[in-house]
């Protein structure tokens, strides 16, 4: 047997006090689209332990630099330049090596390309908005991008979103795939945005604010914001049934 | 006193995905093209693939009854001999010609997600009794708090159904057709309800 404890069992339950609930009305959405039943829990079989795997070799040159990935040659896109950069951990602390991190926004002015977008800023002709990456073998990941601006919405009748970014993040089981967002170190709009309030813990919505890092920035390009990512953590096998049946 | 602490982390807060998830998981789909070749998830299978092609059609309805157009399905299932394509499968070697992780948007006018894939064989619960064949769905959309979980049945297999170790965990049995798609020709279809009289079982897994 290894000094190290195996980590291919099932995953931590999720604590659903520290997420968002289904039905929170603050985001007006969410009163048709909630479930109201009790959700059915059963151990982790094969079927929520797996994942689908993505090599790096899938990734384009540009995939993780939305400056560039829909820019005409020699352009690129507007607004302040920034890095963000961090660590996927699971909740072991243990880093998530090769898994796939795919991200999209707004453009500086708050506008996003998509059809059903009809805020008055205008589109960049050299922004499309979405870029992918996979983290390396201690977890880590980056990509290069512009700060998106804030923007208002169909909530309230003055409700706007703070800055933020879009996160799409893999596990290595299927059950821990996450959708969250990244919000940015002392925007005044993310304690006044209904989508943030959901998150019933103020801890919680912390750990979504990135941090400026002046010293990760490229100097005289770009600055930077650390913004690391936890998933799901992941029980010892030692002391559970077979998974292998018959 | 206070004693050891526990070096633990608390899982990252989930966001909505928002009403623009397809920029991101889907752009070629919502216009953005030449930034990827194509959209990762489309295709499950190539002409090698073994097992029985079968197409997965879902629709997603909200509380209103009404049909969701701007949301997001991820399946991920076992090949036709029940094996995961997946470093964590312990029990042998998954058919390379199939993914079993997809991902499609719904089709802008009807609101239905397709799926070309192939039917998945059994896999064994952690006792190691036989599941029955299933697929696994994961859910995001503008007010979805938190990723959908679910499962997807197969209509045509009643005696496996009946002993499956995950419907047979229902409080009510009868919430099992929530999950359970009806076959015509090689085509199942599931609506997926948010709320309401019909409410699909989601999972806390
Ligand atoms: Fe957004």
């Amino acid at each position: 047997m290894k000094n190290a404890r195996p980590t291919r069992g099932g995953f931590f339950q999720r604590d659903r006090t520290w997420h968002p609930p289904a039905f929170a009305p603050g985001y007006r959405s969410t009163v048709v689209r909630s479930p109201q039943r009790a959700p059915l829990s059963f151990g982790n079989t094969l079927s929520e332990i797996t994942g689908p795997v993505f090599g790096h070799s899938m990734l384009g040159e540009l995939d993780n630099d939305l400056i560039l990935n829909y820019a005409k040659p020699g352009e690129s896109a507007i607004g302040p330049r920034i890095v963000v950069y961090g660590q996927v951990l699971d909740e072991n602390a243990r880093p998530v090596p090769n898994v796939l991190l795919e991200f999209w926004q707004a453009n500086a002015g708050g506008r996003y390309r998509h059809k059903k977008d009809g805020y008055l800023a205008p589109l960049d002709p050299n922004f499309g908005g979405c870029g992918r990456t996979i983290t390396d073998e201690d977890g880590h990941y980056s990509f290069r991008t512009v700060m998106p601006g804030a923007y208002p919405w169909p909530n309230g009748i003055n409700d706007w979103r703070p800055a933020h970014i879009h996160f799409a993040v893999f596990g290595h089981g299927f059950v821990q795939r996450l959708i969250t967002q990244m919000y940015f170190e002392g925007d005044p709009m993310i304690a006044k945005c209904p989508i943030v309030r959901t998150i019933p813990d103020e801890r919680a919505i912390q750990s979504l604010i990135a941090a400026l890092d002046m010293e990760a920035t490229i100097p005289m390009d770009a600055r930077a914001y650390k913004f690391d990512i936890v998933l799901r953590g992941r029980r010892s096998t030692l002391f559970e049934n077979k998974l292998e049946g018959n | 006193m206070k004693g050891q602490t526990l070096t633990r982390l608390k899982e990252s807060a989930s966001q909505t995905a928002g009403p623009y998830v397809h920029i991101g998981l889907t752009p070629n789909f919502c216009g953005i093209t030449g930034v990827y070749p194509e959209d990762l998830g489309i295709r499950m299978v190539n002409e090698k693939t073994k097992g029985e092609r079968i197409t997965v059609k879902l629709r997603l309805i909200d509380g209103t009854g009404s049909v969701t157009k701007d949301a997001l399905i991820e399946i991920w299932q076992a090949d036709a001999d029940g094996l995961y394509n997946s470093p964590d499968e312990p029990r042998g070697k998954a058919d390379p010609n199939f993914t079993g992780w997809g991902r499609q948007p719904s089709d802008p006018e009807t609101g239905v997600f397709t799926f070309e894939t192939v039917k998945p064989g059994r896999v064994p619960f952690m006792d190691g009794r036989m599941q029955a064949p299933h697929i696994s769905l994961w859910i995001a959309a503008r007010g979805i708090n938190i990723g959908l979980q679910s499962r997807l049945y197969f209509g045509d297999e009643e005696q496996a159904n009946a002993e499956d170790p995950v419907l047979s965990r229902l409080e009510h049995p009868s919430r099992a057709a929530t999950l359970i798609a009806q076959r015509d020709g090689n085509t199942y279809s599931l609506d997926i309800h948010l709320q309401g009289e019909k409410e699909t079982v989601f999972f806390d897994v």
